[in-house]
């Protein structure tokens, strides 16, 4: 007790919880709120022109448009698999089930670095899939489609996880009630299970966005990243650092992360309005 | 029906998760025992995987400390208004919106050789952007919510009636925290450990622009991995993507379990 | 301990959750703040423990301020309305960690345990986990761990709430026979009367944020200060013109005045029961219920119709019969005071104008 005593005395001075307190406040400004200030203003620190110049340059608008739309392509092909994915893993019992619904959090677990080596391997011009691809002239590494699963990878787990505890939670009486109802099973699927899940897609679907908009290891390892047709935005924002235009790479940031906050607040939204039912 | 979903997702895990693993596998022994082995003995490779190392260890013990510590006060603190919690709740997931490179950009403005606070250090003989701190600082960025997240919920869950009845009971915030209200939080924590040893172990966006990626200095195994790509020498790449790959399947077993555990408690 | 609270208000935001409260309690004194839910009660309760800090006003125990001691330094013990017990920690723990806290040894610790776990009858369980045991073995633990530290002040937050119907009887003598015992001065928070009844030697009644009365059950039951303690208390009808009642003429005097009639105050039977039928009236039976020990009668007389009881011994009645009423009193209220009316006829047994 003795030392734990001292301790006590210590820890119980007004002093040591206003010190402990600040010190914790102080790190959350300096390490998540200064930044983000920081980029918004010097994205702005040679004033207007220069901000409007960066951005409409070509070459970077055209990385955010493509980014933009590639984007949507990797969420709408998740949202698909996901949804397949997150009702064959909760509703269905087969052999290798468990493993499975382990590996679904790989992407999250494994460096993005190593998942853009995984799908450089494996769509390269040497692999099964990219020999097939080039019999029939598609080129997919180091073009549009390359970047596409990339995005997919990496964002994976996003609608599955936030899909299962939906239909973890849905009552099954429910879809029963539906049946004795006479609905048939497609009917039942599109407007009973449907609307109880489609919080968890959308709000999956968009975490799954910003992410892929914000994505880089994975992607500029597959990309090719030739400008004006494969580069996207965060790789022109790195190219950009790279070539010492901090202002520029400033100002697509600034682009691209008003994006990301947007989606982020209506993820929020989504997310507190379920709540208040 | 049922047997094609099933089917159709054993396919989708197989081409997309299991085929790229066994890839990297075998990419690695593409030249034997000893293409791995030399590949993993060059100097920057254990270079850089020390460097990773020292940066999941310190990356993890500081957003452990700061990210239990925050969590309590968004959910416990009477000192901070309503309004306020809710603010600096909202703030804590935009790392997860900021694209790494960006999070990295944000370190080099701020704190790199040509700002104001860069020069000051730099002045006194401590270099923070091409260095180790400037990389600390970036993953403890990307890592941020991770521990916050995990906590908070369980927090709120257990609720303060405990550490109430502790107070009245004759005991302080520190030994209430130790005896009441960490053996509740735990398992919350240690997932919330095992996230911040993955994010951590795989950041690379964020690290490669604060480290500038120099050789021997300020390289990491995943700016390796990257550099190594561009130099087409794809067995070395593999090998140390296997090394990292490896770990994060520790980590998924480890997730896990602490998922479960989670759940028990 | 002595207790004196003067002044006592909580503001949460706009919501004015205790309104300017005082009151001094005796020391070894069972008091139960009574009142219903969210009518400030547990505020109150908290502020004495020190987990709520007052908006304004003053909290004394024995003499000294006590405002701004935290909860560890003011010597009181507390029972959370879920127990609160520590999820991980067996019951020996449990009651142990107020002592471990104190650096109390080992051996002191084990028998101070040992004797409450005795106590409290828990002997056997005290390697149980909280999940392990049944909602009353629960509270005991509560109740135990509470006691441990020897506190001057015991504060108990609907002790009886979360327990099932059949066995909150038998734990609130349980209770009261303990607090004897041990000797502490103990307040309680209850929305049901008649535990605060049963289990309190006083009531505070307590009516959003206000204290409404202090004092005995018996005093408040016979003589209730406000409209909300008369209509709280106790069952009772509202009647708006009780200067239409035989015995009450005199109520017509204030206008705007209404009556709370209680149904132990109500007779009925056949006129010639009555010793004094001057003072009685004619009604007619609207229905009965049938209450398991009792039959509960509505009247109906004029357009007034009251509640009251009727032994299952007497004459069974039937809706419709007719039947001779005598009120022996009656609370007359209106928006600025509130007073007892006792039958004028049944007082003066020779009316004049007989």
């Amino acid at each position: 007790m003795g030392g734990n005593g001292v301790l006590n005395l210590m820890l119980r001075s007004r002093w040591w919880s206003f010190g402990f307190r600040t010190t914790i406040m102080l790190y959350f400004i300096v390490l998540i709120v200064l930044p983000i200030i920081g980029i918004y203003t010097q994205s702005f620190s040679l004033g207007w022109q220069p901000f409007w110049d960066s951005v409409t340059d070509p070459l970077a608008w055209k990385s955010v448009l493509l980014t933009t739309k590639l984007s949507v392509i990797a969420t709408v092909i998740n949202v698909l698999l996901g949804t397949m994915i997150g009702w064959v893993l909760v509703r269905y019992r087969f052999p290798g089930r468990r493993i499975l619904n382990s590996l679904v959090d790989l992407p999250f677990a494994l460096p993005t670095a190593v998942g853009g080596l995984m799908i450089l391997l494996l769509l390269g011009p040497g692999s099964l899939v990219g020999g097939i691809a080039d019999n029939f002239g598609i080129e997919i590494v180091f073009h549009e489609p390359a970047i596409v699963v990339a995005m997919v990878f990496v964002t994976f787990p996003f609608v599955i996880r936030a899909i299962q505890p939906l239909l973890e939670e849905l009552d099954k009486s429910e879809e029963e009630a539906a049946y004795t109802l006479g609905a048939s099973t497609t009917r039942t699927f599109f407007q009973v299970i449907f609307p109880t899940i489609l919080p968890g897609i959308l709000s999956g679907a968009m975490l799954a966005f910003s992410r892929a908009l914000a994505e880089f290891g994975a992607v500029v390892l597959v990309a090719g990243n030739i400008p004006g047709k494969t580069l996207i935005a965060s790789v022109y924002i790195f190219g950009e650092i790279e070539s010492d235009n901090p202002q520029g790479a400033a100002a697509v940031s600034v682009l691209l992360l008003t994006l990301s906050f947007f989606i982020l607040w209506a993820v929020n939204l989504i997310q507190s309005r379920r709540m208040g039912k | 029906m049922k047997k094609l979903w099933i089917s159709l997702t054993y396919l989708v895990f197989i081409i997309l998760l299991i085929i790229p693993v066994i890839k990297i596998f075998t990419g690695a022994w593409a030249d034997g025992w000893s293409g791995f082995a030399d590949a993993l003995s060059r100097k920057q490779s254990i270079h850089a995987l020390m460097m990773t190392g020292i940066i999941v260890v310190v990356v993890t013990a500081i957003n452990t400390v700061f990210g239990v510590m925050l969590a309590l006060y968004l959910v416990r603190a009477s000192w901070i208004s309503h309004r306020m919690k809710q603010f600096m709740n909202s703030i804590v997931d935009l790392p997860f919106a900021v694209s790494p490179v960006i999070g990295g950009l944000m370190i080099v403005l701020l704190l790199g050789p040509s700002s104001i606070m860069g020069a000051f250090f730099e002045d006194i003989g401590f270099k923070v952007v091409y260095a180790l701190p400037g990389m600390i600082l970036a993953t403890l960025f990307v890592t941020f919510p991770l521990m916050v997240r995990e906590v908070m919920p369980v927090l709120q869950e257990i609720g303060s009636q405990q550490e109430e009845a502790a107070s009245t009971l004759g005991a302080y915030s520190w030994y209430t925290f130790w005896h009441v209200t960490w053996p509740s939080i735990r398992w919350g924590v240690i997932y919330g450990v095992v996230l911040t040893v993955a994010r951590s172990l795989g950041e690379f966006g964020a690290v490669l622009v604060v480290s500038g990626n120099i050789m021997n200095k300020t390289q990491t195994a995943t700016t390796l991995v990257y550099q190594d790509v561009e130099n087409f020498n794809v067995v070395a790449a593999n090998s140390i993507a296997l090394v990292l790959a490896a770990f994060s399947v520790g980590l998924l077993l480890l997730m896990e379990w602490a998922k479960k555990r989670k759940e028990v408690h | 301990m002595h207790i004196e609270v003067r002044g006592l208000n909580k503001q949460f935001g706009d919501f004015q959750a205790v309104n300017n409260v005082s009151f001094e309690i005796e020391k070894g004194h069972l008091i139960g703040l009574l009142g219903p839910s969210g009518g400030g009660k547990t505020s109150i309760l908290r502020m004495l423990a020190g987990l709520e800090s007052p908006s304004s006003g003053d909290i004394i125990f024995h003499g000294k301020r006590v405002n701004d001691l935290p909860p560890q330094e003011r010597g009181i013990g507390f029972v959370f309305q879920n127990y609160a017990l520590f999820k991980h920690m067996t019951v020996y723990d449990n009651v142990s960690f107020g002592l471990k806290v104190k650096g109390q040894s080992k051996e002191v610790i084990r028998e101070r345990v040992m004797t409450l776990v005795e106590l409290t009858g828990l002997k056997g369980f005290e390697h149980r986990y909280p999940h392990q045991l049944s909602g009353g073995q629960r509270q005991r633990v509560a109740f135990a761990r509470a006691l441990a530290p020897e506190p001057q002040l015991l504060l108990l937050d609907e002790p009886f709430a979360a327990i099932d119907a059949k066995i909150r009887t038998e734990l609130r003598t349980w209770l009261k026979e303990m607090i004897e015992r041990v000797g502490i001065t103990s307040i309680f928070v209850t929305h049901d009367q008649e535990e605060a009844i049963e289990v309190a030697d006083e009531i505070m009644i307590i009516n959003k944020g206000r204290l409404e009365q202090k004092g005995s059950p018996w005093e408040i039951y016979k003589n209730p200060q406000t409209q909300f303690v008369a209509s709280f208390i106790g069952e009772s009808t509202i009647v708006e013109n009780i200067e239409r009642l035989k015995g009450f003429e005199e109520a017509a005097k204030w206008p705007g005045t209404q009556a709370l009639i209680r149904p132990e105050y109500i007779e009925i039977g056949k006129l010639s029961e009555f010793r004094l039928p001057s003072a009685t009236f004619q009604g007619v039976v609207k229905h009965l219920h049938f209450r398991g020990s009792e039959w509960m009668v509505e009247v109906q007389v004029g357009d007034i119709k009251l509640i009251t009881y009727r032994s299952l011994e007497k004459d069974v009645l039937q809706p419709g019969d007719e039947i001779t009423v005598l009120i022996h009193r009656a609370y007359l209220f209106n928006d600025s005071d509130t007073w007892i009316m006792e039958n004028r006829l049944k007082e003066d047994p020779m009316p004049i104008h007989i």
